[in-house]
């Protein structure tokens, strides 16, 4: 754990060491913030091979604090990749069938530009004078990197929570790219509660004397204790008061009483105290600012005159849906919604409610019933797409 | 969504109503047999809908293209005249408000197709008469106080709530015990108590 706190988390930020497309002044990307950003660059990871049609393309989106090692070992943490389960060679998305695709956003903090990247302008790290960054925009800038791959027309981009979110704004905003879509435990934007949350979140990193107003690299410094108790609240949200329950109950940590004082008596409190820890390795504050962000600003039907479904008019996009019963961040009304819209539109849609108590990261864990909606979906999808099995 | 216990035999008769690669919504899809039906053998644009979520997740793992909803809320978020045939098969005596449900079938298909139990056919009417109990038969299996048919109706009825909504029937299909067709020839009292089962074309 030493070495990796040693390291300084802008080495991933500028130098991934995954590959990297950057795009000079000559292909800004433009923001909804109203500016352009250039010079700018998009880490990604891919899996499995494009065939010569470049039909079996999938683009991964990943969630708020996810990157784009999604089927492979994470160089910071050394962990296996977050969606592992999915995807690979044999798994439910077929590596050795499906080209995957997954970029870190515009605005994280694993290789593609974003407030811990170095502003060239300046030559140190943006901080807080990258502007905000939108859901929009993250897909602007996928669409930049799909353009260099050649391909016109994507098989499937699917992603939960954040990355659903990318989901639905790409079958809005590029339906003729997207063959099929599959946004999970998600929404077509982001509830007051949820907006509530992450103002928490903020708050705590914010509040913190070492973030210096988001220059903390200028004095060594990261706002570590702020970034852990804005993971430590976000991560409740997460989990369901059953699951918590069940996990923990009200079990006490290495100890036969209660002591009497403030340290982690419960177990559920040494848990989200190691996850808060853990986290603050392998992620910059300010990008978790601007993440956060995004997310809040995201509102799909307001982007289209206050109507969710003109959001898909015409759409030929094949949709799958999927929630969550224990999901308190996206509850299955917001997925319900989203279906209400594009049956108006005519789409094509299935929408699968999940029973499970394990909340809103359900869609990460080893769901069976999650499994078997994604893979009768995407069957019926390649086999609509002309793709041999 | 479909809610007795007979072999759908229907089925078969609803399926040949329905040409190939029609756009086709189908209210209360249970296990998607149907939809999978019109699509191996009508390559049809099928949508589902249907109440229990098991059925929903099953329809999906198999690859069709259903969603968990309320045949009774649900259908006024379709758009008008979105699909080629709106099927209701066995759900409409299931339904709180059939009148409404019929009218937005009619409203969101070209054509609606609708098939359910015929509560005049003679075993109903006999086991109500020599019983005097509400009718458990083989086809309808539940007690007064634990069905889901709600609603049930005959033949006759059912042709007098189509007048009402200003429906035309365009084809009419009386199935008997065995699931045969009752021939086309046969007046509608004669269809009301030989008829197990009603399947209907309607358009407006």
């Amino acid at each position: 754990m030493a070495v990796l706190r040693a390291r300084k988390p802008n080495n991933e930020a500028d130098q991934p060491s995954s590959p990297v497309l950057r795009f000079g002044s000559d292909k800004p990307l433009k923001l909804d913030a109203g500016t352009l950003l250039s010079p700018f660059q998009i880490a990604y990871q891919t899996y499995g091979t494009l065939n010569d049609a470049r039909s079996n393309a999938i683009l991964v989106c990943h969630a708020l604090t996810g990157d784009q090692h999604v089927a492979s070992t994470n160089p910071v943490t050394g962990k296996p990749g977050w969606w592992e389960v999915l995807i690979g060679p044999g798994k439910i998305i077929d590596t050795s069938r499906f080209f995957v695709i997954c970029s870190n956003v515009i605005g994280g903090c694993l290789g593609s530009t974003g407030p811990a990247s170095t502003n060239p302008a300046t030559g140190k790290p943006y901080g807080l004078d990258l502007p905000v960054i939108t859901i929009r925009d993250m897909v602007r800038a996928q669409q930049m990197l799909i353009d260099h791959f050649g391909i016109e027309k994507l098989f499937s981009v699917l992603g939960g929570s954040m990355g659903g979110m990318q989901v639905l704004e790409w079958a809005s905003s590029y339906p003729e790219r997207v063959f099929s879509a599959l946004p999970i435990a998600t929404g077509a934007r982001h509830s007051s509660q949820n907006i509530a949350f992450h103002e928490v979140g903020r708050q705590a990193v914010m509040a913190d004397p070492d973030w210096h107003g988001g220059k903390y690299f200028e004095h060594g410094k990261r706002p570590e204790k702020g970034l852990a108790v804005a993971r430590m609240a976000a991560h409740i949200t997460y989990l369901s008061e059953a699951a918590l329950h069940r996990k923990f109950g009200r079990n006490l940590q290495d100890r036969e009483a209660l002591t009497f004082g403030f340290d982690a008596d419960f177990q559920i409190e040494s848990y989200l105290r190691h996850q808060g820890m853990t986290f603050v390795d392998r992620f910059d504050a300010n990008s978790y600012l601007y993440m956060t962000r995004s997310m809040d600003y995201f509102d799909l039907a307001a982007d289209h005159g206050g109507r969710l479904a003109d959001a898909f008019a015409g759409t030929k996009t094949r949709f799958c849906l999927v929630s969550f019963t224990s999901d308190w961040l996206f509850p299955t009304e917001e997925s319900r919604s989203i279906v209400h819209a594009l049956n108006a539109a005519g789409a094509s849609v299935s929408f699968v409610e999940i029973e499970t108590d394990r909340g809103h990261d359900a869609f990460l864990l080893d769901e069976p019933e999650l499994f078997a909606a994604i893979n009768g979906f995407i069957g019926s999808a390649a086999r609509a797409r002309g793709l041999s099995a | 969504m479909s809610v007795n216990g007979s072999q759908r035999v229907d089925l078969e008769v609803v399926a040949n109503l329905i040409p190939p690669q029609s756009r086709v919504l189908d209210v209360g899809s249970g296990d998607g047999s149907l939809l999978e039906l019109l699509q191996d053998t009508k390559q049809v644009d099928g949508r589902g809908l249907e109440l229990s979520q098991r059925g929903v997740n099953e329809c999906v793992a198999r690859g069709l293209s259903v969603i968990q909803g309320d045949a009774d809320k649900d259908l006024e978020f379709y758009p008008d005249k979105g699909f080629d045939f709106v099927v209701l098969s066995q759900t409409l005596q299931a339904t709180r408000n059939p009148k409404l449900v019929l009218d937005e079938l009619l409203r969101i298909g070209n054509r609606a197709i609708v098939s359910f139990p015929n509560f005049g056919h003679w075993r109903v009417r006999l086991s109500l008469f020599l019983n005097g109990r509400m009718p458990v038969t083989k086809d309808l299996p539940y007690s007064w106080y634990d069905t889901p048919n709600i609603h049930f109706c005959t033949i006759r009825d059912f042709v007098n709530l189509c007048d009402e909504l200003g429906a035309t029937v365009e084809k009419a299909t009386a199935l008997d015990a065995n699931g045969q067709r009752i021939g086309l020839s046969m007046p509608w009292w004669f269809w009301n108590f030989f008829g197990q089962q009603a399947v209907f074309l309607l358009k407006r």
